[in-house]
């Protein structure tokens, strides 16, 4: 009987050929990317605020400034991930949302690449937070997709907002919203250096 | 039967329900065989569909001649690579590889890179024979064989015909625009994949 309870427990415990973790935290990974940059109201202002301004500024800005986004945002994203440090992270994304607001606001017109170096320089505080809280054991290259995909679309929602700037109604909406954004980066900058 | 007896036959089966079976569970298993699996496995798998993709945009944006090329190119250099990772599989995780495609193929698209079509033509060669080995690799290991690899040559030969045709018809300048911000999406990808996979080789 021992003899057969030996052969059950190593038969137990014998490893057979399992690929069950190939795919591991995929899901998880595509839901944390979509989440996060819809997670901070800070990040959502300061990425719908990118397709207000460039709706304001007309092309090619209107998809300059959102495609100049993401892919500084990215590259700051790398940075996070590889531990790189980056001074201020939080002041910076308030900061963002200040300016860029104020931008709206003011229907402010600088050309097109002082615009996207402004944008771009902001992008990479968003992406160090987003870099470096990656969630534990998700899939990267699906938060990846999902991270990008999310901060794309909500640029979108600020160009799509942003086309009733061609009403006369829809130019002081817009100054409006802009006039908002700019307060609530100064609440948050406020909390930032609190 | 004796009591000793049922004793070893109920020992027997407790262990023999106990053995871990070899387990698929994350590998694409349609149930429908080897060639629906592979179908899954590219349209389920990102880091072959996204450069496939990407490819088909950029095939596009350079015309009609180039999404010829790029739409016969593709899959013959994906079935040779395939072929040969199904000879010899040597399974490697190539995260680093992934990413400067996706930051390589879709930075191209995002500039709209005035690439001659010769030349779309042998990125599609290197991209297939890569892809494709690796592909060959772990069809080997999962055992779907050259019916999973037929299955994926046959998915990417219509994806890379509609997403390149598509492109080639656009005629209003959003929607070349919208080509250009799906590159600059893929590429953005690719980079923020880099510095996870970096932070990953690092610990």
């Amino acid at each position: 009987m021992s003899r057969t309870r030996a052969v059950a427990v190593v038969a137990a415990l014998w490893p057979t050929l399992a690929w069950a973790h190939t795919a591991q935290g995929r899901a998880e990974g595509l839901l944390a990317g979509l989440h996060h940059p819809v997670s901070g109201l800070d990040h959502v202002l300061a990425m719908v605020s990118v397709g207000l301004w460039g709706a304001q500024l007309g092309a090619p800005a209107v998809w300059l400034l959102p495609v100049t986004f993401p892919m500084v945002m990215s590259f700051g994203g790398m940075l996070g991930l590889m531990g790189a440090p980056l001074p201020g992270v939080e002041i910076g994304i308030a900061l963002s949302g200040v300016l860029l607001g104020l931008a709206v606001l003011a229907e402010w017109r600088p050309s097109l690449w002082a615009a996207g170096v402004i944008v771009g320089f902001f992008a990479i505080f968003h992406g160090h937070a987003h870099g470096t809280e990656l969630p534990a054991g998700a899939s990267g290259l699906l938060y990846s997709i999902g991270f990008v995909t999310a901060t794309g679309t909500l640029h979108v929602v600020g160009i799509g907002v942003g086309t009733i700037h061609r009403w006369s109604w829809g130019r002081i909406v817009l100054r409006g919203a802009g006039g908002l954004v700019a307060l609530a980066g100064a609440f948050f900058l406020w909390r930032a250096l609190a | 039967m004796t009591g000793r007896t049922m004793r070893r036959s109920i020992g027997a089966g407790v262990g023999a329900l106990l053995v871990p079976a070899p387990s698929y569970a994350h590998l694409v298993n349609t149930g429908l065989g080897p060639f629906y699996d592979g179908v899954s496995h590219f349209v389920l798998t990102p880091e072959d569909l996204l450069p496939v993709l990407a490819l088909a945009l950029l095939a596009g944006q350079r015309g009609s001649r180039a999404g010829r090329y790029t739409l016969f190119a593709l899959p013959l250099a994906w079935l040779l690579g395939g072929l040969v990772g199904l000879a010899l599989p040597t399974m490697r995780d190539t995260p680093a590889l992934t990413a400067v495609s996706f930051m390589a193929l879709g930075g191209l698209v995002a500039t709209e890179a005035r690439v001659r079509p010769e030349w779309v033509c042998s990125l599609a060669a290197v991209l297939g024979v890569v892809h494709g080995f690796l592909n060959g690799s772990a069809m080997s290991q999962a055992k779907l064989g050259i019916l999973g690899l037929g299955g994926i040559v046959s998915t990417l030969f219509m994806v890379v015909a509609l997403a390149a045709a598509m492109v080639v018809a656009i005629r209003v300048p959003w929607g070349r625009i919208a080509v250009r911000v799906a590159g600059s999406w893929i590429a953005a990808v690719g980079l923020l994949f880099l510095g996870w996979s970096l932070r990953t080789a690092t610990g």
